[in-house]
């Protein structure tokens, strides 16, 4: 089992720097979006400051929702998913693994990026750990939420849109117990009980979505 | 691991409200080789999909050595036990074939380099370890999907149109190979277009005129 699990990172590795376009979109667009604010809206500091926890929450959200399209796309089309689900290991562990990669590359990447576009939205350097601590808690969710949504439409030939619809109600707690963190501690005001839920809402989808992502593979396969 | 009689019990499938087929039963014993044929759409390809478990079947039941294979101890032994290969032969083109295979075993069960390698020369691939797939023609595409039957142990193969884009040659060395499974008491249901008539020891399975 656990050499399955490592076969798969590897796997997963593999084929993402094979194709390092997929791998760089979505943090292209993350950056993009979150530098093009302060041109539009002016560099007035206190303003910038005042947006920067919903812009970048709001970017780190469509930027991840953009990336899980695909997630199974590919696997679907060549047959691979078949041979997933036909497999005697567990499919909810495989996908958890490959959801996990995923976000390795997508979403940490993101966190650890966005301490720069903080400095660049003017927020106080105290209030940088909370950005990190709340995105490393929030994007996993975000990753995993969007999973289920991309297992249910792989059969689609573009789902991109039902995709949307069906994750983005999903995503909502997250983006306002994330910004309120980062509201409340641009107050100067404890953050703790924003984290906690953000924490449970990660073990959470750590836990039940890789049984609804199977679940909904088995029924993208089966059509 | 010797495989178990499998035995259809008045299968049926629909699909988008059509019957494609009902009260199908039929015994398989080990050493037997079933030729699913019918013209398009008669439900070769459904029926391959439900045996392997893609697919559920809108009524009836397969049993695998006595036991149901849609849950419970006979789910678990059909699943170590039979091999499915469809369509889409599962193949992906950033990978190499080496590499493809390595993975493809794992989903069952790891196998070594070398024996990689022994399965790639069989296929007619040998020298091609290290090639991506994308750069390989579909019959090499197909030929890398069919080297796991040379590298897996699993007893029954469920192929659906093993021979699809593969040459004369290639078709020849599948049979013989296929042929040698059944003679060591392993179990081949497949579907194809192509004749096998002249093959010992196989069964048509006529979908066309089922109703």
């Amino acid at each position: 089992m656990r050499r399955v699990v490592w076969l798969l990172f590897c796997r997963e590795w593999r084929l993402a720097w094979r194709r390092p376009g997929d791998l760089l979109n979505p943090l292209v667009f993350f950056a993009l979006v979150v530098s093009l604010f302060p041109l539009a809206v002016g560099p007035e500091p206190s303003m910038l400051r005042s947006m920067a926890p919903g812009v970048i929450w709001v970017a780190a959200l469509l930027a991840t929702l953009l990336s899980l399209d695909g997630l199974f796309r590919s696997d679907y089309d060549d047959g691979s998913l078949e041979q997933w689900v036909l497999s005697p290991h567990p499919l909810a562990l495989m996908v958890l693994v490959k959801v996990l990669h995923h976000w390795l590359l997508s979403g940490l990447a993101m966190v650890l990026l966005a301490p720069l576009f903080g400095l660049m939205l003017a927020l106080p350097l105290s209030s940088l750990p909370v950005l990190v601590l709340t995105l490393l808690l929030g994007t996993p969710v975000l990753s995993l939420l969007g999973a289920v949504g991309a297992a249910l439409t792989v059969g689609l030939k573009s789902g991109g849109v039902l995709l949307a619809l069906l994750i983005l109600p999903l995503y909502i707690p997250v983006l306002i117990l994330g910004t309120g963190a980062m509201d409340a501690a641009l107050q100067g005001m404890p953050v703790t009980g924003y984290a906690l839920w953000l924490g449970c809402l990660a073990m959470l989808a750590l836990s039940l979505a890789p049984i609804a992502i199977a679940a909904g593979l088995r029924i993208g396969v089966s059509e | 691991m010797k495989p178990l009689p499998v035995e259809l019990d008045s299968l049926a499938c629909e699909r988008d409200q059509r019957e494609l087929f009902a009260s199908l039963s039929l015994r398989l014993e080990p050493g037997e080789i079933l030729q699913v044929a019918g013209p398009n759409g008669s439900g070769k390809t459904s029926l391959l999909r439900i045996m392997a478990g893609l697919l559920p079947a809108s009524a009836g039941e397969i049993h695998y050595g006595g036991r149901s294979v849609f849950h419970g101890a006979g789910q678990e032994d059909w699943r170590r036990h039979r091999l499915f290969i469809g369509h889409a032969p599962a193949v992906k083109g950033a990978l190499t074939t080496e590499e493809n295979l390595s993975w493809l075993c794992a989903l069952s069960e790891p196998v070594a380099v070398e024996a990689i390698w022994q399965a790639l020369e069989q296929v007619g691939l040998r020298g091609f370890e290290d090639i991506p797939c994308h750069n390989l023609s579909a019959g090499q595409h197909r030929r890398v999907a069919l080297a796991r039957l040379y590298l897996e142990r699993h007893p029954v193969w469920i192929l659906d149109e093993p021979f699809t884009a593969i040459d004369k040659a290639g078709v020849a060395a599948l049979e013989k190979h296929i042929v040698k499974h059944a003679a060591l008491g392993g179990m081949v249901i497949m579907t194809t277009h192509h004749g096998l008539e002249h093959l010992p020891g196989v069964r048509q399975l006529d979908m066309g005129q089922l109703n």
